[in-house]
């Protein structure tokens, strides 16, 4: 989209307008507290957080802040990382996005700075954690983690880019806190509290004071750089907003929001091994992917559940990479369970159900029309093949001497399985018999 | 001359055919003229005659008109106007136009109403005299050599003048009130929360509210049955009921009105004024006595904190970057930018985002800001408290005549000083009256009634006891 093409009035902060609370976001933020595990306040009070930055429409910030107990929408959290590490929340405030900076230089040597408020005013939440981590990895992890869960939760897509974004603190050996300040993956993540922490031990074994200071994180140079604005000198003034009453969050509203959750990821995980004896990696895998849960649930009997989750973390996953890939494909619940129930009654082997797997997902289709193409499948297809050559040895010499001249043979298979045959497959065995 | 009828009268007049809009607003166009050395506007309407002119062919075609059909209203510079610049009388804001009409303003046009001007103001609305314009000062129709109250100078004197027949204020600290009684008109702050500010530029928003300005009590009345009520761009009038015009509120038989001893004027020609109208209320069955509201002696106090926090808060968005005026960015940094852009603003706003800047501050802000806020807690339980027993409570809207200009223009707290009787009804978030009841020197002054929160309807009916009537 444009630059500044999505705005409003409201969102450019535009003398006399006011801020609209969203519901959809309170609602949504509640849930993610509850996922992960906070207690939710029996009022919300937003604040403003006030500073001048380009990127701030009103040079203040709607936010939460905690002067009068507890008001933001979630507090005192824990989620667990996958090594089992249980990372404490502090506070989850509900929040208003900036508009986003770009700078460009220009070849005059002069620094422009250009400034897009389409994203201004979406709703954002901060998760503060207690200082929990004990090494980047796990601070990866702990994104991962949170990633599914707001997935699962469909309250975002979290694997926008951007959409989640981080900063990091670190210490080593009790000293000062440094701050890398608006980190854009899970991959920088890691790289960037890696670096800042042996930088800092650098420091240390050189007996070198570790300054308390943000630091940005430089993507290109793969460095933490101090940053020249002294952003924690800053005093933001916060006071409470008063264009946003104070919302009520009843124990109703709160019941209502907690029946229409889905079930947490974590749960979900419990559940997988229990109920249908699934193993710990695969149920990991399986969690991690809100689509190939529900493909599970809605296919699943269970004396088919163990082969549909193999089926998904292995085959599927396999054929189809990415989430995007898999939430477009074409199969659908019944094709799993269709050739889970095939696997079973030994119909077909896993390599057969891998191979109508992935014609479904390329191109969809009725799963009989391809098992009926796929009783010319890849055992059968050998067997006619190796009829075929037998009974043309010279087509056979031509076509080993002058590949072009495969198209022969292709042509009489093909005639014999009455266009059945898939000719990639056709053509991948004649290869494969050519050369014996 | 027609447009000194009150706009219940005019509107009744023009629906009937007995005049049309088009003579009104020449009328009022005329009247505009001859007298403009009082600076109440800062942009007349230059449509005005051809929409007055649709109106009347609309009337004589048969077709239903809104309740305010012909009506020239005439708005104060700081609501939005799509169709005019609103310039919060600041060269920050010099010839800004906005894209969209405040909620108020939405709801008069629908009426048919005609926006006749935009008035002149203190800058941003902070003020009392109308002084700190950019555009130089409104004078007092009543005497020229003294200031019309203000912020919002420009409506008193416009409808003082007949060049409109109800004007849009807004009231932060008695904006409204202030210039109503110092211009010898009926100003009226309603209930936080009961009229939507969206498209009022924000100087204080957590206390202040639009509030309408006539030449009589039901002219208030039938603006407020049209602009106040909820509005989906305005989350704090989400409980806010509009007022109706049939229905009968105020129905207590020998109400109970507190006279609010902090709020007594030392000045004895005022006093006598208070008395009068305190003697009419007992001779219509009211119980008058005198209540005492302690923390009043720190409203003042209260009040400046408290909007100087927020002042810095709202007014930082002028940034010049996202509209403004023409200045040339190259060379600077970004904050030597704004500092340089933000050098526009005048003598009076730039005390007060200093002050704003400071009060709230860590390692300040209990000594000021958090105390403040203390402050308006407590007045707040103890004027609720005073309601449990008291129908309403009564005082002089300001304790003083109408100032010279200039006599205060440099004395910064004195000035401050005089919105004694007002802050509490912003504080509060109570509605409040000022009604014209009497003259001194030839300067007329306001009796201010208040009434609980939610309670606005039942105030302006039981208002007209005061008289209904200009002086």
């Amino acid at each position: 989209m444009a630059p500044n093409a999505n705005t409003c009035p409201i969102c450019l902060g535009l003398p006399g307008t006011l801020p609209l609370l969203n519901l959809e976001a309170v609602r949504h933020g509640v849930a993610l507290a509850m996922s992960l595990n906070c207690t939710t306040p029996e009022s919300l009070a937003f604040f403003r957080k006030n500073y001048f930055y380009p990127d701030l429409p009103k040079n203040y910030q709607i936010t939460q802040f905690d002067a009068y107990g507890h008001t933001s929408i979630g507090g005192n959290g824990t989620i667990n990382t996958d090594d089992g590490t249980e990372i404490r929340i502090r506070r989850i405030q509900l929040e208003e996005d900036p508009g986003r900076l770009t700078y460009e230089g220009g070849s005059d040597g002069r620094q422009t700075t250009l400034v897009d408020y389409n994203r201004a005013g979406v709703p954002l939440v901060e998760i503060v954690t207690e200082p929990d981590f004990d090494s980047p990895r796990q601070a990866r992890s702990f994104m991962n983690m949170l990633a599914d869960t707001i997935k699962n939760l469909d309250i975002a897509d979290p694997y926008l880019d951007g959409a989640m974004r981080a900063d990091g603190n670190v210490s080593v050996h009790g000293g000062n806190k440094v701050e890398i300040k608006n980190i854009n993956s899970f991959h920088d993540l890691e790289k960037a509290l890696h670096y800042e922490l042996t930088r800092q031990n650098s420091l240390y074994e050189n007996n070198i004071t570790i300054q308390q200071e943000t630091r940005h994180w430089d993507e290109r140079r793969r460095i933490t750089i101090s940053s020249r604005t002294k952003e924690a000198e800053l005093d933001y003034r916060y006071f409470l907003e008063a264009d946003i009453p104070w919302v009520d969050l009843d124990d109703d509203t709160i019941k209502e929001i907690s029946a229409n959750m889905p079930e947490s990821t974590t749960a979900r995980r419990e559940r997988y091994i229990k109920q249908y004896n699934i193993k710990p990696q695969v149920a990991n895998v399986l969690i991690s992917d809100t689509h190939c849960c529900r493909l599970f649930e809605e296919a699943l009997t269970p004396e088919t559940a163990l082969i549909i989750a193999n089926i998904l973390t292995t085959d599927f996953m396999g054929v189809m990479d990415t989430r995007e890939k898999r939430a477009a494909s074409q199969i659908t619940a019944e094709h799993l369970s269709k050739i889970a129930t095939l696997i079973k009654s030994n119909e077909i082997t896993r390599a057969v159900a891998k191979n109508i797997l992935y014609k479904i997902a390329k191109k969809g289709g009725d799963i009989d029309d391809i098992l009926d193409a796929s009783s010319y499948d890849t055992s059968k297809l050998y067997d006619i093949i190796s009829d075929i050559l037998q009974k043309e040895p010279q087509a056979a010499h031509e076509a080993r001497i002058n590949p072009p001249a495969i198209n022969y043979l292709v042509g009489i298979i093909m005639r014999e399985t009455r266009g059945a045959a898939d000719p990639q497959e056709v053509l991948r065995i004649l290869g494969e018999l050519l050369k014996e | 001359m027609i447009p000194a009828q009150t706009a219940t009268e005019l509107a009744r007049m023009i629906s009937s055919g007995e005049t049309t809009a088009e003579y009104v607003i020449g009328q009022t166009l005329k009247q505009i003229e001859d007298t403009s050395h009082l600076h109440a506007f800062l942009h007349t309407n230059s449509n005005a005659i051809q929409q007055a002119k649709e109106i009347d062919h609309r009337i004589q075609r048969g077709e239903r008109v809104g309740r305010l059909a012909g009506i020239p209203i005439s708005i104060k510079d700081n609501i939005c106007t799509k169709q005019y610049p609103t310039t919060c009388a600041s060269y920050m804001l010099d010839g800004y136009m906005p894209p969209y009409d405040a909620t108020v303003i939405r709801r008069i046009l629908d009426e048919d109403a005609i926006i006749i001007g935009k008035t002149n103001m203190d800058e941003f609305a902070m003020g009392l005299s109308t002084e700190f314009s950019a555009y130089g000062p409104t004078l007092n129709p009543h005497n020229t050599e003294v200031v019309p109250g203000g912020s919002s100078g420009g409506s008193a004197v416009s409808v003082a003048t007949h060049t409109s027949a109800i004007s849009l204020g807004s009231d932060t600290g008695g904006s409204v009130r202030n210039p109503a009684s110092f211009c010898g008109v009926v100003g009226f702050k309603p209930t936080y929360g009961m009229i939507s500010r969206y498209g009022l530029i924000s100087y204080a928003n957590s206390i202040e509210q639009i509030g309408p300005m006539a030449r009589s009590i039901s002219d208030i009345q039938l603006c407020m049955s049209i602009v106040s009520g909820p509005d989906a761009n305005d989350n704090t009038t989400a409980n806010s009921t509009p007022v109706s015009l049939s229905e009968q509120y105020h129905t207590t038989e020998n109400p109970k009105v507190g006279i609010i001893r902090q709020m007594a004027s030392k000045d004895t020609r005022i006093q006598n004024i208070l008395n009068k109208a305190i003697e009419e209320l007992s001779s219509h069955g009211c119980q008058c006595d005198e209540v005492s509201l302690e923390m009043v002696d720190y409203s003042v106090a209260a009040y400046y904190t408290i909007t100087s926090t927020e002042v810095a808060s709202n007014l930082a968005r002028y940034d010049n970057i996202r509209y403004g005026y023409d200045m040339d960015y190259t060379e600077y940094e970004y904050h030597q930018y704004v500092t340089k852009a933000r050098a526009r603003f005048g003598a009076e706003v730039k005390r007060r985002i200093i002050a704003g800047g400071f009060v709230p501050s860590a390692g300040y802000a209990g000594r000021y800001f958090l105390k403040a806020l203390k402050v308006k807690s407590r007045l707040t339980r103890e004027v609720n408290k005073v309601f449990e027993e008291y129908d309403y409570l009564i005082s002089v809207t300001v304790p003083i005549l109408p100032f010279r200009i200039g006599e205060k223009i440099d004395d910064p707290v004195s000035m401050f000083l005089v919105d004694i009787n007002t802050v509490t009804a912003n504080l509060t978030g109570k509605p409040a009256i000022s009604v014209p009841y009497g003259v001194v020197d030839g300067l007329p002054v306001g009796i201010q009634i208040m009434a609980n929160s939610m309670e606005d309807a039942k105030l302006l009916q039981f208002s007209h006891i005061l008289g209904d009537d200009t002086q």
